[in-house]
């Protein structure tokens, strides 16, 4: 987004709508989002739980069941549509074209088998190799994401290492094929604090090395500004708040982004300052009502002429280049308002 | 805890009321003679030395009658069938039937071949037709394809096994020559030991198999597909499918292996009550196995003989635990030491 200029982008989400049937009425979990991502860029995608997040992920995947959601729009990637692709077609894609790492790298490691074998499956799907190669492969692998002694670890099954290392071993088994997406579901979240920074720096180093686009989906605001060019918020399925870094990090505007970084602990603040959470709970995203999603738990809303809230769904607008924004708010407004609740937050962001 | 067993299978005879010394001797009875057989089998000591020369006799042999200490080794190394008028039961001796007199070993190692025959066959057939069918509906989860296989399943473990049997010999022995001009599509059942006559042993063994087979088919289908459907929800299937491998391994080789610990926990245990005999089956069949032999024995108080196979019952038991316990360690590298 952010360069999207000469080249089609490696990554382009077009109008993605992934809806769930249930008993209780369909589910639209993801409600039309549209993003761009080159190779060796970064894209976080932050919100909720239950914001469609994971959701969106996993479609691009093609992770989610056919036959139990209906999913549609466009998720081009290098120019292929991989929504019309067919499940074959997306198995083949998937591990060596495009991966993923999940939260929990305890649960998400087979426990039954050695991470030797894990990483050599792995290996062996997507290329013709003998077991004696891809075993030194998956060893190099292991090596290069920092597992020492390597070559005995290889042995062990998942519960014999500590979580950092899973993780770890997660990462060199995402990026064994060498894919050219890497999507990181909240990668960091199952960690100790001081393993999580090793783990981020991990996949920052990793990611420049191949050369990768990564998105990484997260509900923390700190990972976002370790790792991200371009940030996209998204709240009941849809994306409120989209720029690079320092638009929507520094200068948000949408009052739900305000909500999220006043809701998180800062160092530069005095440890007397209260956390400000947001008021009332995510929207059930059956039968949406017409209007803002965030429209209930917003304090700003009445300031807005005519009900529109309530009644017209804001569209998703340019403020500056490089900076959409969904909300109703005449634009000089919003920054008041951030003014007033995050000015730690601004000062903070034009002292870096 | 087989000695638990022992010592409560002899009380239970000795508050009884009923004598054992009465029944073997027969038709003719004279108190005369039943003082003797009394005295032949030790019947005439008191309980405890009974069930010491029990106990005794199966690693070390015993003479009957008895005479000497309850708690020696008597004759490990004899094979003399009768010394000094005395008859030796070798090791390992559970005793001799009250009813035919017959060594007890002998009859249960008799029994064996048949129950184990079966046992296997149904076996095999239960865990394959069970876990297939139990993956199949875990993947066709609420379509019709799952719904069927599981109303089969529940009426396949609401019959009564010699329901199932009956019907069974009905449509497959009895059936084929009414219909079709005394074709048989098999013959009546008539056990004939393998070694002697593979083909009858063989026919004879297949209806039994399939009818205890049902049931239990009925039960791993259900079980397994509870197993599949909670391991196919789990984050490394998710995994696994991320990495792109084909369907069929990620069901097979990380979904089913997963699930797999509660299957064979309850298939060792169903195997080795397999091996216990079957008695409805068995008598249904016409089938001379454990099962069957051990109803009789009941029927006749013969306190040896199910002494016997109450114990031989409960080593397979114990030994089928054992195996589960060293194959949970095989399927699950958590519960290894280390």
């Amino acid at each position: 987004m952010t360069e999207a200029t000469d080249a089609a982008p490696y990554l382009s989400v077009r109008n993605l709508v992934v809806e769930f049937p249930t008993e209780d009425g369909i589910v639209r979990a993801v409600d039309g989002i549209n993003f761009d991502l080159n190779r060796g860029q970064t894209m976080a995608i932050v919100g909720e739980s239950g914001s469609g997040k994971s959701v969106t992920s996993q479609a691009i995947l093609g992770l989610i069941n056919r036959k139990a959601a209906s999913i549609s729009g466009e998720v081009l990637l290098d120019g292929v549509d991989l929504v019309a692709e067919s499940d074959d077609a997306l198995r083949a894609l998937r591990g060596r074209e495009m991966a993923m790492i999940f939260q929990d790298p305890l649960s998400s490691l087979h426990p039954f088998y050695k991470i030797g074998k894990q990483l050599v499956e792995a290996i062996r799907v997507h290329q013709d190799m003998s077991k004696a190669d891809a075993r030194k492969q998956a060893i190099e692998m292991l090596e290069k994401v920092g597992i020492p002694s390597a070559d005995r670890r290889i042995d062990d099954y998942p519960h014999q290492l500590s979580g950092g290392m899973r993780q770890r071993v997660m990462i060199g088994m995402a990026l064994v094929n060498s894919p050219n997406l890497l999507i990181a579901d909240e990668p960091t979240t199952a960690l100790d604090v001081t393993v999580q920074a090793q783990i981020l720096d991990l996949v920052k180093t990793l990611q420049q090395e191949f050369e990768t686009a990564l998105i990484v989906i997260t509900h923390d605001l700190g990972v976002v500004a370790e790792v991200a060019d371009d940030i996209a918020v998204m709240y009941g399925g849809r994306i409120v708040e989209k720029g690079t870094i320092d638009e929507v990090y520094y200068r948000p505007e949408m009052p739900y982004t305000l909500g999220l970084l006043a809701s998180m602990p800062r160092m530069d603040q005095p440890r007397t300052t209260r956390l400000d959470p947001i008021p009332g709970q995510p929207p059930s995203l059956i039968n949406l009502p017409a209007g803002c999603v965030f429209r209930p738990r917003c304090p700003y809303s009445d300031e807005v002429p005519d009900n529109g809230c309530l009644e017209v769904r804001p569209r998703l607008l340019p403020t500056t280049p490089g900076h959409d924004v969904r909300c109703h708010l005449p634009v000089e407004r919003r920054r008041e308002i951030a003014a007033e609740r995050l000015g730690a937050v601004t000062n903070a962001g034009e002292a870096r | 805890m087989l000695f638990a067993l022992v010592i409560v299978t002899f009380l239970m005879f000795a508050i009884l009321p009923a004598d054992p010394a009465a029944l073997t001797c027969g038709k003719n009875c004279t108190p005369e003679r039943i003082e003797q057989s009394r005295q032949r089998l030790g019947l005439d000591e008191p309980l405890m030395s009974q069930l010491g020369r029990f106990v005794i006799g199966i690693p070390c042999g015993r003479y009957y009658p008895a005479d000497g200490p309850v708690l020696t080794c008597p004759a490990l190394s004899s094979t003399d069938k009768a010394v000094n008028g005395q008859f030796y039961c070798a090791v390992p001796c559970l005793g001799y039937s009250f009813r035919t007199g017959e060594d007890v070993t002998t009859l249960i190692v008799q029994a064996m071949p048949v129950t184990i025959s079966v046992a296997i066959g149904a076996f095999i057939l239960f865990l394959v037709t069970g876990v297939l069918l139990g993956i199949f509906a875990a993947l066709r989860r609420g379509r019709w394809q799952d719904r069927t296989a599981m109303g089969a399943a529940l009426v396949g473990y609401s019959f009564p096994s010699f329901f199932i049997g009956l019907v069974l010999l009905y449509l497959v022995v009895i059936l084929p020559p009414k219909l079709f001009n005394g074709w048989q599509l098999l013959p009546f059942p008539a056990y004939e030991p393998l070694r002697t006559n593979p083909t009858a042993w063989f026919q004879t063994l297949i209806l039994p198999s399939i009818t205890l087979a049902l049931l239990y088919a009925a039960f791993y289908a259900r079980l397994t597909r509870n197993q599949m459907l909670e391991t196919l929800g789990e984050d490394y299937i998710r995994t696994a499918r991320s990495k792109g491998l084909p369907e069929r391994t990620v069901i097979f080789r990380h979904g089913l292996r997963a699930g797999l610990t509660p299957i064979v926990t309850a298939a060792g245990l169903d195997f080795a009550f397999l091996l216990g005999g079957a008695v409805i089956v068995e008598q249904i069949f016409a089938l001379p196995g454990l099962g069957r032999m051990t109803v009789d024995a009941v029927d006749d108080l013969d306190l040896q003989l199910i002494l016997g196979t109450v114990l031989v019952t409960s080593v397979f038991v114990l030994i089928a635990n054992l195996i589960v316990d060293i194959l949970y360690a095989v399927i699950d590298p958590r519960v290894r030491l280390t």
